[in-house]
């Protein structure tokens, strides 16, 4: 009763990933944009060193000469583009970066990447995933962390910086100090520094302290400092939260 | 091997130099041999609060340039056997200290003494931060005032980050030294309390040292206030502060103030 196992279930497991690229969206006039850009860079230095980065050329929709100047005007801002999002098209000149199908924003959950060139079985698993996004969990990595845990107070002048999920701190954060997570933020001490949680675009991310007496406050770019809270809020154990696009602190009872 | 600490803190004006000196002095009453080591070149001051300025010939930055040797910049105290002194230069810039070449010193240092205590500069610059590169505890001097107290928590920040036990994984032993308490303002809420100062620093406290005019009369007559006057109240906070220091677990009395039966009608009041 012993077979031999067929040789078509001996295939190579072709698995989806996923990961979180910046997208940039070009506007005409472009000489504009660009140096909005660079208004940007100026202000904050090597953001993008780095990162992944996909053009978004839906609004602008320039032409194949077009869109080589641009890679190359990006270059020399020190931004590489991993991919090129153009509906219609589904490959360019070999020299430019690879078209990107169906991303989506890493609001709605992680973006998934399709290689659409020259490896088709792989395209088709992303494909699968992306219809059934219960299945995305799985595609992490299993041993990536989604939480940091710091054990040691966050001293003045320090800052905790975590793209990747929640930051527990079990100390205090000093006065002078920063958090800022991609997830959300609890700090078991007292919370005297700034705050930034949900950085990367997740308004459903929280601040939970003990005691609150943050310099800042903020939920996807959303912020409140120090002098426009309520006093009655302060040394107070407090979570902020997203409401109605409003950052709302809140009390526990 | 002796053990090497040292005495910083990020804001200036909170008696580092006073606070070394009398540490080293009661350490060394002890009869261990201690060093102090003025690290604030360009501004020497420990010399004088030693009352040996007018001894000094060689200095740290000839040691580490080896235009002297450190038998000869080694300075030893009048009053206690065992205490030396390695002055600072009031006369090279403050770039004349290499890392190599404190390294070399304060392992040297180590070799030959109990206790070597490094009299940091302020701030979080250069100097300071070769003052702490070696040590294997710190004493963090802090006056108990917002500034002060954020400026220290700076630097323990540092202390964990920037010395060579912490870059080896290992903890660098800190506490906190709080100077010129003065009871009757913090009755009065004009001073952060001690527990505040601590929670902040969540750090183990040393020692609290009262606001005393002895404190400053023995400087300026370039006496150690542990030596000059060991009965004041100042002397005595700091005699225990050094015990804590070797080691002994001594419990720290908040000071508090005593009012007299005519202080209490009249209500004392500074200005």
């Amino acid at each position: 009763m012993t077979f031999a196992a067929p040789v078509e279930t001996k295939s190579i497991r072709f698995r989806a990933r996923s990961f979180v690229a910046f997208t940039l969206t070009p506007e005409a006039p472009l000489s504009e944009w660009l140096e909005s850009l660079d208004r940007w860079i100026g202000n904050s230095p090597g953001y993008f060193a780095g990162r992944p980065v996909v053009l978004n050329l839906n609004t602008l929709k320039p032409e194949v000469g077009q869109i080589e100047t641009l890679v190359a005007e990006l270059g020399l801002r020190g931004i590489r583009i991993y991919a090129i999002e153009l509906d219609g098209s589904t490959a360019l000149e070999p020299n430019l970066p690879p078209v990107l199908i169906g991303a989506k924003e890493a609001t709605a959950g992680l973006l998934m990447q399709a290689d659409s060139k020259g490896r088709p079985e792989e395209a088709g698993r992303a494909e699968e995933g992306r219809a059934e996004p219960g299945k995305q969990p799985e595609d992490r990595q299993p041993d990536a962390p989604a939480t940091l845990m710091v054990k040691t107070p966050i001293r003045s002048g320090q800052s905790v910086f975590y793209a990747h999920g929640d930051v527990i701190v079990l100390g205090s954060v000093a006065s002078g100090s920063e958090i800022v997570a991609a997830g959300s933020i609890h700090v078991y001490g007292t919370l005297r520094g700034r705050a930034s949680a949900g950085v990367l675009g997740h308004s459903a991310a929280r601040i939970f302290c003990r005691k609150n007496e943050a310099e800042l406050l903020s939920v996807d770019g959303w912020y409140c400092t120090a002098e426009e809270m309520e006093p009655s809020l302060r040394g107070k154990a407090v979570q902020a939260f997203l409401e109605k696009d409003t950052l709302r602190i809140a009390p526990f009872s | 091997m002796g053990k090497v600490v040292v005495v910083t803190s990020g804001k200036g004006g909170v008696g580092k130099t006073t606070s070394t000196a009398a540490l080293g002095a009661a350490v060394a009453r002890t009869g261990k041999k201690v060093a102090l080591v003025d690290f604030d070149v360009g501004l020497r001051n420990l010399d004088l609060i030693m009352g040996a300025e007018r001894r000094v010939v060689f200095d740290l930055v000839n040691v580490i340039q080896g235009t002297a040797k450190l038998s000869q910049a080694l300075i030893r105290d009048k009053r206690v056997e065992t205490l030396f002194l390695l002055p600072a230069s009031q006369t090279r810039d403050k770039d004349a200290l290499t890392e190599e070449g404190v390294g070399e010193v304060i392992d040297k240092l180590r070799s030959v003494f109990d206790y070597v205590f490094c009299d940091s500069p302020a701030g979080i610059e250069r100097g300071a931060q070769l003052a702490m590169r070696f040590a294997d505890e710190a004493v963090i001097v802090t006056n108990p005032e917002v500034s002060s107290v954020r400026d220290s928590d700076r630097i323990i920040g540092l202390l964990d980050a920037r010395t060579v036990k912490a870059e080896r994984g290992e903890q660098i032993a800190k506490h906190v030294l709080v100077t010129r308490y003065d009871a009757a303002r913090a009755a009065r809420g004009e001073m952060l309390s001690i527990d505040d100062v601590l929670e902040i620093l969540s750090t183990p406290l040393l020692g609290i040292i009262p606001e005393s005019q002895d404190v400053l009369k023995a400087s300026n007559l370039g006496s150690p206030v542990t030596l000059s006057d060991p009965t004041n109240s100042a002397a005595r906070a700091y005699i225990e502060a050094a015990k804590r220091l070797e080691g002994e677990e001594l419990p720290v009395v908040v000071p508090f103030e005593r009012k007299g039966f005519l202080d209490r009608l009249f209500g004392r009041r500074a200005a």
